[in-house]
């Protein structure tokens, strides 16, 4: 890594940088989704072919990933539009950040059974 | 002509600007990004200004169809093993669904395109590798936007 490279750190910095990656990963995912979902102007078959990997329990991890990357991109975006817009944003931005941290952590706790209890079924049994 | 400052109201100099006088003054800066002849046509316009706006405006907008649509795709009645052609079909059959996907879709590709052109921006160096990361990037938001509201105005429930 090239010096200087590394800005301020901190909650501001961190955030920025995962808003950028989870953005990248959620954008790529896009490409693929509306590509997939095109399969219902193929053949009923095929898009049923397609979807029904999606159900499996290594791309059931994968969607969670996906949800964690959906929430945290839209929390902090929400956070961002609060420090451009509310007068005392840049004041609390820090507050916001560890705001969204523990909403995330929340809605993922929330989310492991709805969208990982097919796969817990399909590998234990049900 | 003389304005009087009362000692409330004067500004306390620091040490840098403290030598400066209306007798003896700063020097002018121009703002780092005027505009002037000399500016590229491509740089006059508030271009950046709206992307950034549509960046905050669709963001919000996102965050509630994209909530939805998870609820409705992972969480609800089943999560993902309900969904197959059928399902498809069933909500399609909705105008509504129609244009909330019809929506998601654009906003999202025009959201996800205008944060990668920043990405692109901001760390391919080269103007050749700007030009030619920016083309493909384009061109491959170009395609899904048509292929995906193709996709959503032709949907045929009785293709077999």
């Amino acid at each position: 890594m090239p010096a200087g490279t590394l800005y301020r750190g901190r909650e501001g910095m961190w955030s920025w940088v995962a808003h950028r990656v989870t953005g990248v990963l959620i954008f790529f995912f896009l490409f693929v989704h509306v590509l997939d979902t095109a399969l219902v102007r193929v053949s009923p078959e095929d898009y049923d072919k397609v979807v029904a990997t999606y159900k499996t329990p290594v791309v059931g991890l994968l969607e969670y990933g996906l949800v964690a990357a959906i929430l945290f991109h839209a929390l902090n975006g929400l956070r961002i539009i609060a420090v451009d817009y509310w007068t005392k944003g840049p004041r609390y931005q820090k507050q916001m950040f560890w705001s969204v941290m523990g909403l995330w952590i929340l809605l993922m706790l929330g989310a492991i059974y709805p969208v990982l209890g097919h796969a817990a079924r399909d590998l234990f049994g049900s | 002509m003389a304005t009087e400052v009362s000692p409330k109201d004067a500004v306390e100099l620091t040490s840098s600007s403290a030598s400066y006088s209306p007798d003896n003054p700063a020097p002018l800066i121009e703002p780092p990004r005027a505009r002037t002849r000399r500016t590229p046509r491509s740089t006059r316009t508030n271009f950046e200004l709206y992307g950034w706006l549509f960046m905050r405006l669709s963001g919000v907008v996102l965050v509630v169809l994209v909530i939805g649509h998870l609820l409705i795709q992972l969480v609800l009645d089943g999560g993902v093993t309900k969904v197959g052609f059928a399902f498809v079909a069933g909500r399609w059959a909705s105008p509504f669904w129609q244009y909330w996907d019809l929506a998601m879709l654009w906003l999202a590709m025009l959201h996800g395109g205008n944060g990668l052109r920043t990405i692109i921006n901001d760390y391919a160096e080269q103007p050749n590798t700007r030009v030619w990361l920016k083309t493909i990037l384009f061109t491959a938001v170009a395609f899904t936007i048509a292929l995906g509201s193709l996709v959503i105005f032709t949907f045929d429930p009785n293709i077999r």
